[in-house]
């Protein structure tokens, strides 16, 4: 199942809908890699608020994205991590280092608000 | 000396027609001598035993008052126990007197020390009541040092046994006390541990505060750890996990109170607190996090 990438003002949003397969996270790393440039977007919420699993092949995509995010000129916030997955993330040593994680969608656009403000 | 005994017993035997009839006697009837003897004697008894007790300050946790009423019933049931042979009764007592003082702080040395006594007393008792009739003080004590012995084992077990049920259900409460998570202002979390972090409890506390993290929507937790004695490798990697994981949900870990010894702990076995914000103590800490989220503490005048 393929997710669908929104954009909202100098954001693009991207909601996980279930567990989605290693293609699928493929797909949506190319997607967004792609669309950041494209809109000229300053950043990228990724909400997995819906994943009730994160595996070691989740992770590390949600880490590969956002640094190549960063590279093509843009942030990304990781929102919506369940406790029970934020805990076995942290078990199995998954901590997402460098990428900037907020609790929901609307802390991440308050946080990312925060910070269009502090550096215009 | 044991040739010396034998003979001094067969002389006995020949000269005192009595002694033999005394050997014949079963240890049952000496003992229902014995008992008859303790049971005249109770008062006497019972007061040398309370003040040889308050000599060897022996339950300086009680009154006199206290010592006197529980020596008349340790000494009621201490002849019971000895006329019956029965120890059920006896065992139930000593569970129900070690309830009642366990709480007071009596320590267990106390408790043997006080049956001790007591065995002593009596013995003494019969020393003096039978000290014309060796044969029959052998006897006496024959009958009346297993059983004495049995009942200080019973006191001493009974009591040791009540403690250490006091102590599996002090460690089910510490265990069950869950440590709370607390909103001090909003989006602020301050969670205090105290006392022994193991990985079962570190578990528990990590999900506890992730989901308080979750359902209060905090940006700031502040963890204190004043109240821990003790830090090994793995509790201060659960710590970093507990970090590690609420910074997952959006939220900055302070942690607060690390004593110096838990501070060279934790730089002798090298744990990685880079990622980890400390602060020196629980107002320091809840002072930055007030920063954090923006908050400006203002004292607005002079207490009255």
């Amino acid at each position: 199942m393929e997710v669908p990438i929104l954009k909202q003002g100098a954001v693009l949003i991207a909601t996980f809908q279930a567990a989605l397969s290693d293609a699928d996270l493929n797909h949506l790393r190319m997607g967004l890699v792609q669309q950041v440039v494209k809109f000229r977007s300053r950043a990228v919420i990724v909400d997995v608020t819906a994943m009730d699993v994160m595996d070691s092949f989740a992770s590390r995509t949600l880490r590969e994205i956002a640094h190549m995010i960063r590279l093509r000129g843009a942030e990304t916030v990781i929102v919506g991590i369940q406790p029970e997955v934020a805990f076995a993330m942290v078990q199995l040593g998954l901590t997402l280092e460098g990428v900037a994680t907020a609790l929901d969608l609307e802390e991440g656009l308050a946080y990312l608000t925060q910070k269009f403000k502090n550096t215009d | 000396m044991s040739k010396r005994d034998s003979s001094s017993k067969d002389s006995g035997a020949r000269n005192n027609p009595g002694v033999d009839l005394v050997r014949s006697e079963a240890p049952s009837e000496l003992l229902r001598e014995l008992v008859a003897h303790l049971r005249q004697n109770r008062t006497q008894l019972r007061e040398e035993w309370v003040v040889r007790i308050t000599e060897t300050r022996l339950l300086t946790a009680m009154t006199k008052e206290e010592i006197f009423a529980e020596a008349t019933s340790v000494y009621d049931s201490y002849v019971e126990a000895l006329e019956t042979e029965a120890f059920e009764a006896l065992q139930a007592y000593a569970r129900n007197l070690s309830e009642r003082i366990i709480p007071r702080g009596v320590e267990t040395h106390e408790v043997v020390g006080i049956v001790l006594l007591l065995r002593d007393v009596l013995a003494r008792s019969l020393f003096a009541k039978y000290q014309t009739d060796f044969k029959k003080l052998n006897r006496i004590l024959d009958a009346y040092e297993p059983a004495a012995n049995r009942i200080a084992n019973t006191v001493a077990v009974g009591f040791v046994q009540e403690r250490e049920r006091v102590i599996r259900q002090q460690q089910e409460a510490i265990r069950e006390l869950s440590t709370p998570v607390l909103q001090v202002r909003e989006r602020l979390l301050i969670l205090p541990i105290i006392g022994v972090i193991d990985p079962q409890r570190a578990r528990q506390l990590t999900e506890q505060l992730l989901r308080g993290i979750r359902t209060n929507r905090a940006k700031v937790v502040v963890i204190d750890i004043t109240g821990v004695a003790a830090m090994d490798l793995t509790v201060a990697n659960n710590l970093v996990q507990t970090v590690e994981a609420s910074r997952l949900l959006g939220a900055t870990v302070i942690v607060t109170g690390l004593s110096p010894e838990i501070a060279q702990t934790l730089v002798t076995i090298g744990v990685d607190l880079g990622k980890m914000n400390t602060v020196g103590d629980l107002q320091g800490g809840i002072e930055q996090a007030e920063r954090l989220l923006g908050y400006k503490v203002e004292k607005l005048a002079e207490p009255r």
